[in-house]
């Protein structure tokens, strides 16, 4: 191991990177934009009034107005569960298939009420409830059991507190891949790998210098990203700093690996990018950043969970969210251990220095 | 001593030896059983026409490129043993390397340097090849004839016992192309072995003191630049234009009337060999002064106008063009 030489290559790499602003803008600036577009998605908010309707009656269907005239006083004032519109007899199947209103409903003759309604709606059959009970109680009907509500808010249990970690992930992949497979095949293609390989330079420590020059980087971006969930987003971080950069930082390595792997016979930038998209592809969309990856079925699970950017989804969530030690998320560090170890062999193997 | 260590460490006689060497791309042979020596402290020049073998062949002596068949020796080594030895021990400048645009020239070189035990301090480089000025601009700045004297910074940082240079000029204006021949002049002058490839005949004939002349992967002629263009048995060549001049751009129509044949010409005393060439013959002649006078006679005997009459002292480029009948950058 020549120290001089390592720390020359990496320095290249740094100063390779920095000299180029757009990349440096994209790699900090976009996952805060996404993070911030979510958390404004996403923000708190007091729960939501349903809105329904009620279908306009005849005059003298006394029935019939005194259920409208109840569920009218029920949307009144500060703490009204409900919203109540008007709406045509000609016009209830066009309301709820806009969605204008969640529920209509239809004071039939005799005193009785049809709720409509589409049982596929979640916020449909929530409505259905409240109205029937609002309705039922402002027409007299007693409780049995005298009940109190005590609401609490969990902080870490909502979608961005589950998103964070998932972004967090699904950038450490993309910025380690992309960065060492465009860097890596520009160099091929202008012919300064055999340049390269035409000095006594040590070729373990060429592909290292990305790994380590990665690692700096790694520093800044999880920084950035976990400071604005953290103070921004108020997104908790239950376990310990040092296990959540140990479990990046693995994450990172074995993703710069693979970013070698890939990059380890293209020619041109166009070639590479095909074959970055092809990996990353099913990453994305299996690996759970977005929503649980428990929502695949269960066939198909004994790959979704040996994919590596799920084991660092699933590593970062379990730190972050479930305050899990490193002792929590050993199988996690030894899937992405295993994909470091592979991809390095095997690039330095097959990697075309001409 | 340097590289001292072993005391059974002979120093090597030759600097590079080739023989046999063949190297074929599927059904297109590049080097076909090509033989060299150079010796230490030598400038040698391989020349030949582009796709002759040249950067196969010292692609191969630089240890990037495998041969079919064949030995290569470096300063006595193989690239199979010894590699990591040699490579302290070469400066290599490719065909074609551009370097990270966005380094310094001063980054550049200490980045070179950092993977070398022993050598020149990177100011020292960057005297060497007058890049003083341009020490802190990146690369992505410098001229065609900066880049390719940084191209050759790079190969010297390691004070290499042995320097190749494949195509050091190809594509740099004349202004650039004598700055980078008086560097090489410089080298020669500190006794540093070069081995060079071009296809510039009056590059090869200035810089080097042996050259061989590569064509279809053979060396086909090999020597001193004197002794190539003695072995023409001719000093001087003479051109003859027959007939009118053909107007630019049109298809050149030869006009070898039945006035004079290439026979005759080389028929006539002094003249030791010729060709036809587009509207008129080349004549190698051993003197000028013997051969114009016939030349004239004839003409006044027979009513021809000679549209030329152009002699030159014979070039390397003659020699090529005796040797296969084409010209060097005809390919």
């Amino acid at each position: 191991m020549r120290l001089a030489s390592l720390k020359q290559l990496t320095m290249t790499r740094f100063r390779e990177f920095i000299r180029e602003p757009e990349a440096v803008f994209w790699t900090f600036v976009f996952p805060l934009l996404l993070a911030g577009g979510l958390a404004i998605a996403f923000r708190d908010k007091a729960p939501e009034q349903a809105i329904v309707g009620v279908v306009s009656t005849a005059a003298g269907d006394d029935a019939a107005m005194r259920v409208a005239k109840a569920l009218l006083s029920a949307a009144q004032g500060d703490s009204a569960v409900l919203r109540v519109r008007r709406v045509p007899a000609d016009s209830v199947e066009e309301v709820l298939r806009t969605g204008t209103v969640a529920l209509v409903v239809v004071p039939t003759s005799g005193g009785g009420v049809e709720y409509r309604y589409d049982p596929a709606r979640d916020e449909a059959r929530a409505a259905r409830q409240q109205t029937d009970d609002v309705l039922q109680r402002a027409l007299g009907r007693a409780d049995v059991v005298p009940s109190r509500d005590v609401t609490m808010r969990e902080r870490g249990s909502r979608y961005i507190d589950f998103f964070v970690p998932g972004l967090l992930a699904m950038n450490i992949m993309g910025s380690s891949i992309w960065s060492l497979a465009f860097a890596i095949v520009t160099q091929r293609n202008k012919r300064l790998l055999k340049r390269l390989a035409a000095t006594p330079m040590s070729r373990f420590e060429y592909l290292l210098s990305f790994v380590l020059s990665r690692l700096i980087f790694l520093g800044l971006e999880i920084g950035v990203l976990l400071g604005f969930g953290s103070m921004v987003l108020d997104v908790p971080i239950r376990g310990s700093i040092g296990a959540l950069l140990v479990m990046a930082f693995v994450g990172a390595a074995a993703f710069g690996a693979i970013g070698l792997l890939v990059s380890s016979r293209s020619r041109t930038v166009e070639g590479v990018s095909g074959l970055t998209n092809f990996v990353m592809l099913p990453m994305w969309i299996f690996s759970g950043v977005f929503f649980a990856s428990s929502n695949f079925p269960a066939a198909i699970q004994p790959v979704v969970q040996a994919l590596p950017l799920t084991a660092l989804v699933n590593g970062l969530r379990a730190i972050m969210l479930q305050g899990v030690g490193l002792g929590g998320v050993l199988p996690e560090l030894a899937v992405l251990g295993a994909y470091l170890v592979v991809s390095l062999v095997v690039a330095l193997r097959i990697f075309r220095w001409q | 001593m340097r590289h001292g260590g072993h005391l059974d460490e002979v120093v090597a006689p030759l600097a590079l030896e080739v023989v046999g060497l063949r190297k074929s791309y599927g059904s297109v042979t590049a080097v076909n059983g090509l033989d060299l020596s150079v010796a230490r402290g030598q400038c040698f020049g391989l020349l030949g026409p582009n796709g002759a073998g040249k950067t196969t062949t010292i692609e191969i002596c630089e240890g990037l490129n495998t041969a079919d068949s064949g030995t290569v020796r470096i300063l006595g080594r193989t690239w199979d043993k010894d590699a990591m030895w040699l490579r302290q021990r070469l400066g290599i400048q490719l065909q074609e390397t551009q370097l990270a645009d966005k380094l310094t020239v001063q980054e550049t070189l200490s980045l070179f340097r950092s993977f070398y035990d022993a050598g020149r301090s990177i100011d020292e480089v960057i005297d060497l090849v007058q890049l003083g000025e341009k020490r802190t601009a990146r690369v992505l700045g410098l001229s065609g004839g900066q880049k390719q004297r940084l191209a050759l910074a790079c190969a010297l940082v390691g004070d290499p016992e042995l320097l190749f240079l494949d195509e050091p000029t190809t594509g740099l204006d004349p202004q650039s192309r004598r700055q980078l021949w008086s560097l090489v002049e410089g080298l020669k002058r500190d006794g540093r072995t070069i081995v060079l490839t071009t296809h510039y005949m009056d590059e090869a004939e200035r810089l080097c003191d042996n050259i061989a002349i590569v064509d279809h992967g053979q060396v086909i002629a090999l020597g001193t630049p004197r002794q190539l263009i003695a072995s023409l048995g001719a000093d001087n060549v003479i051109r003859l234009g027959l007939g009118e001049p053909a107007p630019t751009n049109a298809p050149v129509t030869v006009s070898v009337d039945a006035s004079v044949s290439l026979d005759e010409l080389l028929h006539l005393p002094d003249v030791t060999g010729g060709r036809v060439v587009a509207s008129g013959y080349e004549l190698r002649v051993s003197s000028v002064q013997a051969v114009l006078p016939s030349l004239l006679r004839l003409a006044e005997s027979r009513g021809i106008r000679w549209t030329e009459l152009s002699t030159h002292s014979a070039t390397l480029e003659d020699v090529f063009v005796a040797l296969t009948g084409r010209e060097l950058r005809e390919g």
